[in-house]
């Protein structure tokens, strides 16, 4: 993260993010630019949406997401213009096609795998656990010390 | 002069090092005693001559001696001295030099409180621990020597990176070490045990210590870089997802189950072999997290270390150790006989459950970190993985643990009945969901976001209230303070250290569904609304700094006409390294923070501003910090200083 971080403002200077003249004069527009800003790549900076990017290239392309919004695109329609114009590369959210599912199912799968081993395992370990019950003769002799 | 002493210090201590490997473990194998007593004045030694190095490190940066190259490329005659000092480890060189200096003294510490450690455990341990020194050292001294001179000194230094100038910075990196070094300690234990083919309860006693040291120092360190990031880079954010901050966060979330499956093999004996895989994968977590952060791999621009060399050399340690520790492990663990006996509802199977969501956890935090890299090798595929994936993935696991949390750690060991056990938590539970319906009625028409982090941090905080009450037995008030009171610090621990998280969640929580923002320009002079309070820009003036020049701005910020604050941010531009950076002003609150940054001048004469309301921020980092705290009194629990002293009063006691 640091280091990151010196890479963009060194790239970027003291400026910051949404500059004021970027800002949509249309509040729900402005707001759906910014929920998309959140999930486009600044591409010159490191793993930094250009809704936080300071850097030259990230501001064009908050300017252009503004401007197919003004134009009238839906939010699936501006993504799919910067990946034709990008590529994926773009998307902080990477696409859950092709080898990518296996990103995606990643979690799921390793949690149920996870969870279906320990299972076996508590399970395996249950059996082995038989000498629960006290035998007669520990009954006898428990009741032997009770009684006393 | 010195820096030649410091440069065969270095050699030297990796000649100790590689004497500390060999003859104790071979010792050990033999059963010599005497080989096997070299492992501790060895270590001792090793540390002290490291120790030496790094202080004639720190002497040429202080006495800005640019003629050793390091101190020319990293400093400069006019950095404050705190920033001398600290600018040692601000490069790739030197923090290496840190980090093998604090793997020798972990070594050292073993080799001085490890006084009731059997003594072949102790040689092996301590070989271990040497073998990974060797590693490092060589890396340090071949590829990255720090001590290299120039021929022709210049005059004055490039100075070192103005963002690094900073309190929080300075001293994350230091913590960060412990911490990843640290599980180096857990690493050695786990490998000596494999090699002695034996784990009991007494090892999970010894290698819990260390796991804590370096978890709570790991915890230090990820929310000092955090905190360190939201006042730095001007807006505020916390967690970027970043390759670089998943390295430390990996081994973090690993270390943590670690340490509660070492709690199974320490009271219960049981989940062995499970403990020895997690320490061996803790720290080969570390290892990976030092081949991202310096090899430059995932980063294809990077400021510390892009080097493909040291990332090969890097990429060879971890295969090794790994590699070496694992194949010891498929041949060894079936050895590891768990002894104590449990059924399905027990704390035994709760910390089991605690450990999936932890490990799966972190290995979904691996791929994601990993597979722009495998897509693009393997899949000619260039994608990029950030934030809105991981906010996906990740963060269920942290729900799901947060709400099973409080039931198992209120579950008796062995056997329990879940209805029974749960009785006492009713009413933490009860309050938790009034206290999120409480949050949930005092915001309007905004996400659950907030409510429900509401629920589950005041769910964990309650209930580990509950988890102490419950422990502290019947009786009257009194007797019950007085007895919470007595009870072991490794309770109290848990207690805080579970409580901690719920902060930290309900921070999160809180900060992303209240935010507000605003974003404009302003004439000197004029007010604007931000939120609940009223902001005026005052003035804007340049100011001269030590080694900088700055635009400052004067903001004054009240609420209902009360005045809250008088912000002062700044933005900087360094003149030797010809950097600029932003210094956001923020005023601190418990309930929120006010957190406002200057841009810049704007044609018409007036300023971009940015001013932020961030409620409950600080509560992230607090939780941290009370996290780490809970961990530190676990770690001064009587069990360890009992354990460490009892031996000390047995020894010239001879046996009759």
């Amino acid at each position: 993260m640091i280091r990151a971080a010196l890479i963009w403002l060194a790239l970027a200077g003291a400026a910051f993010a949404v500059e004021p003249d970027e800002i949509l004069d249309d509040p729900v527009l402005e707001e759906r630019a910014r929920e998309l800003s959140k999930g486009i790549r600044c591409l010159v900076c490191r793993n930094e949406s250009i809704d936080e990017s300071n850097a030259e290239l990230a501001r064009d392309l908050r300017i252009l997401v503004r401007e197919r919004l003004v134009e009238g695109d839906t939010d699936d329609q501006v993504i799919d213009f910067l990946v034709s114009r990008y590529g994926e590369y773009v998307l902080l959210t990477p696409r859950a096609t092709g080898a990518n599912l296996v990103l995606w199912v990643a979690a799921p799968v390793l949690l149920l795998g996870g969870l279906g081993i320990a299972v076996v395992y508590l399970r395996s370990r249950r059996k082995s656990d038989a000498p629960d019950a006290l035998s007669e003769e520990e009954k006898a002799r428990l009741a032997d010390l009770m009684g006393e | 002069m010195i820096v030649e002493l410091g440069h065969f210090a270095l050699l030297l201590a990796l000649l100790v090092a590689v004497l500390q490997m060999v003859v104790p473990f071979w010792g050990a194998q033999k059963g010599w005693l005497s080989w096997m007593a070299m492992a501790a004045p060895a270590a001792v030694a090793q540390s002290l001559l490291l120790a030496f190095s790094f202080c004639a490190l720190t002497y040429a940066f202080v006495t800005s001696d640019f003629s050793v190259r390091l101190v020319a490329l990293n400093s400069h005659t006019l950095k404050p001295m705190l920033y001398k000092v600290t600018g040692v480890w601000g490069n790739h060189e030197g923090s290496m030099l840190l980090w093998c200096l604090i793997l020798a003294l972990f070594g050292a510490l073993v080799a001085i409180f490890g006084t009731n450690l059997p003594s072949r455990l102790k040689a092996r341990v301590l070989a271990v621990q040497a073998s990974v020194g060797v590693a490092f050292l060589c890396f340090l001294i071949f590829t990255s020597n720090p001590f290299l001179r120039l021929v022709s000194p210049p005059m004055n230094g490039q100075d070192l990176n103005p963002l690094l100038q900073d309190p929080g910075l300075a001293f994350h990196p230091p913590f960060l070490y412990v911490g990843y070094v640290g599980l180096s300690m857990s690493f050695s234990f786990a490998v000596a045990a494999l090699i002695e083919g034996r784990v009991d309860a007494a090892w999970g006693r010894w290698v819990r210590p260390w796991t804590l040291l370096a978890w709570l120092n790991l915890t230090i360190g990820i929310a000092l870089g955090s905190w360190w990031a939201y006042y730095e880079l001007g807006w505020g954010g916390f967690w970027f997802w970043d390759p670089v901050e998943n390295a430390s966060f990996m081994p973090w979330l690993i270390a943590a189950a670690l340490l509660h499956s070492a709690i199974v093999v320490e009271k219960r004996e049981a989940l062995k072999s499970w403990t020895i895989l997690l320490a061996i994968l803790a720290f080969g977590f570390s290892l990976i997290g030092a081949f991202i952060v310096r090899s430059g791999v995932l980063t294809s621009v990077h400021a510390f270390a892009n080097d493909p060399e040291r990332g090969v050399y890097l990429l060879g340690i971890t295969a090794l150790f790994m590699g070496g520790a694992l194949t010891l492990y498929a041949a060894r663990a079936g050895a590891m006989q768990a002894k104590g006996v449990f059924s399905t509802v027990s704390r035994e199977s709760a910390l089991v459950l605690n450990n999936v969501l932890l490990a799966v956890s972190s290995f979904v935090v691996f791929i994601g970190t990993i597979w722009p890299l495998v897509a693009e090798m393997a899949f000619d595929r260039k994608v990029s993985v950030g934030p809105p994936f991981f906010d996906a993935a990740f963060t269920p696991f942290m729900i799901l643990l947060a709400i099973l949390l409080p039931v198992g750690s209120i579950l008796p060991w062995k056997r329990a009945k879940l209805d029974r056990a749960l009785k006492p938590l009713w009413p933490a539970l009860l309050a938790a969901f009034g206290i999120a319906a409480f949050v949930w009625t005092l915001q309007t028409g905004r996400t659950m976001l907030a409510p429900i982090g509401a629920l589950l941090g005041s769910w964990l905080v309650l209930g580990a209230a509950t988890d102490l009450w419950v422990r502290s037995g019947r009786g009257g008030l009194a007797s019950k303070l007085a007895r919470a009171w007595r009870l072991p610090r490794a309770d109290w621990g848990r207690a805080v250290a579970h409580a901690g998280f719920g902060v930290t969640i309900f921070g999160i929580a809180a900060l992303l569904a209240w935010e507000v923002e605003d974003v404009r320009t302003a004439n000197i002079g004029e007010t604007y609304e931000v939120g609940r309070y009223e902001a005026t820009l005052v003035d804007v003036r340049e100011v001269q700094g030590p080694n900088y020049v700055s635009t400052m701005a004067w903001i004054r910020i009240a609420r209902d006409g009360r005045e809250a604050a008088t912000l002062t941010p700044e933005s900087r531009f360094y003149p030797v390294a010809g950097m600029p950076t932003t210094e956001a002003a923020i005023d601190n609150g418990v309930f929120r923070d006010l957190y406002v940054v200057i841009g810049d001048a704007q044609a018409d004469g007036s300023w971009a501003v940015r001013t932020f309301v961030k409620p409950f921020a600080n509560w992230i980092w607090a939780g941290a910090i009370i996290m780490s705290i809970g961990g530190l009194l676990s770690l001064t629990d009587r069990r360890y200083r009992v354990a460490a002293g009892a031996r000390k009063n047995a020894a010239p006691v001879p046996a009759e």
